[in-house]
């Protein structure tokens, strides 16, 4: 419905919608570099850096990629499959913990 | 199917539902070429993650204080050291080279061949432009004592980390600049308006193919958005 007839817009009138994704992109990334250049630390570091990043991959896959005027059945699919990637990211994180709490075990205490 | 025939069908939920239980093609108004590329971005996807949780595995689990980015790839420009300078240079070369990709499609679909062709020729300008900054870093981190199984600033692992997952994403880099090029030719030759038969395939050449050589760029520069917050920043 009006998906695809903001595709057709989008893919044959407006040049706009790109131009301003493309600006958007380089601010996000001089936004991103900044919090290196200004040398923030800790928490709030690792949260801009995130949310740069998520706003970015973002605006790319849904405009560049034209995932925003796609149909829901592709959306679904290729976007459902990222929380496995999630669960993964949960393991390892526990994982990581434990490896680094018996090699501190070991290698300082001697167990 | 025609877009007269898909404005018919219901959207969102509703519609992906119907899509799926259609009893024919599940993907409506999206080209086979093109499915299939996504379902090969979305394996990539997967490998990619692979090495960036190994990383986030490694990095989180080792004793040693992990090397600063900030420092050991600062560029000294006058003799002040520039945290970052050359991965933020290639962050704005590829950003730059996404957006020509962008609209090389756009001009595609509009049939425009020259606009379309010059836009993927300067996209394959600004990948290679990446490349041969990236090798420039390899050679230069390579010459400081940078090997995958030692380094001069830290914890062991950060070489065999930075050489696979920069690696990998410069494989992909490579592989798309050689494909950009030779579809620059083909655009200019006028394949996709003459419907001309292409080597890889005996199908006829259409400009959803600039499309899906678009999607492969677009992801590339997806996968460094990811690297540069997880590898660079963090």
């Amino acid at each position: 419905m009006d998906e695809t007839q903001n595709k057709q817009q989008a893919s044959t009138h407006k040049i706009g919608i790109y131009l301003w994704i493309w600006g958007l992109l380089f601010v996000l990334s001089f936004f991103s570099y900044m919090v290196d250049w200004i040398g923030f630390q800790g928490l709030l570091r690792w949260t801009l850096i995130l949310t740069f990043m998520f706003l970015k991959a973002g605006l790319i896959m849904a405009f560049f990629m034209h995932l925003f005027w796609e149909r829901y059945a592709l959306v679904n699919v290729l976007l459902w499959p990222m929380t496995a990637i999630a669960c993964f990211i949960g393991l390892m994180v526990a994982e990581a913990k434990y490896t680094a709490f018996t090699r501190l075990l070991y290698f300082f205490t001697g167990g | 199917m025609s877009d007269h025939t898909l404005n018919k069908l219901p959207g969102g939920y509703k519609g992906m539902a119907a899509d799926m239980s259609s009893d024919q093609t599940a993907f409506k108004g999206v080209q086979w070429g093109k499915t299939m590329m996504w379902i090969f971005l979305l394996s990539d996807t997967f490998i990619f993650s692979c090495f960036l949780i190994s990383y986030m595995k490694g990095r989180a689990s080792t004793v040693v204080d992990w090397p600063n980015p900030s420092e050991v790839f600062a560029l000294h420009v006058g003799g002040v050291p520039v945290p970052l300078l050359l991965i933020a240079i290639m962050t704005f070369v590829l950003i730059t080279s996404s957006g020509t990709m962008a609209l090389a499609v756009k001009y595609g679909y509009e049939r425009n061949r020259k606009m379309c062709a010059w836009l993927i020729l300067a996209t394959a300008l600004g990948g290679l432009t990446f490349v041969g900054m990236q090798a420039f870093e390899w050679s230069k981190l390579i010459h400081e004592g940078v090997r995958p199984w030692e380094n001069p600033f830290g914890a062991k692992q950060f070489g065999s980390f930075f050489f696979m997952i920069t690696g990998f994403h410069g494989t992909h880099v490579s592989i798309g600049v050689i494909f950009l090029f030779i579809f620059a030719r083909k655009t200019f030759r006028g394949d996709f308006d003459t419907g001309k038969r292409g080597f890889f395939t005996t199908m006829k050449s259409d400009y959803v193919a600039i499309e899906i050589l678009g999607l492969y760029w677009h992801f590339v520069d997806l996968v460094w958005v990811f690297i540069f917050a997880f590898f660079y920043l963090w």
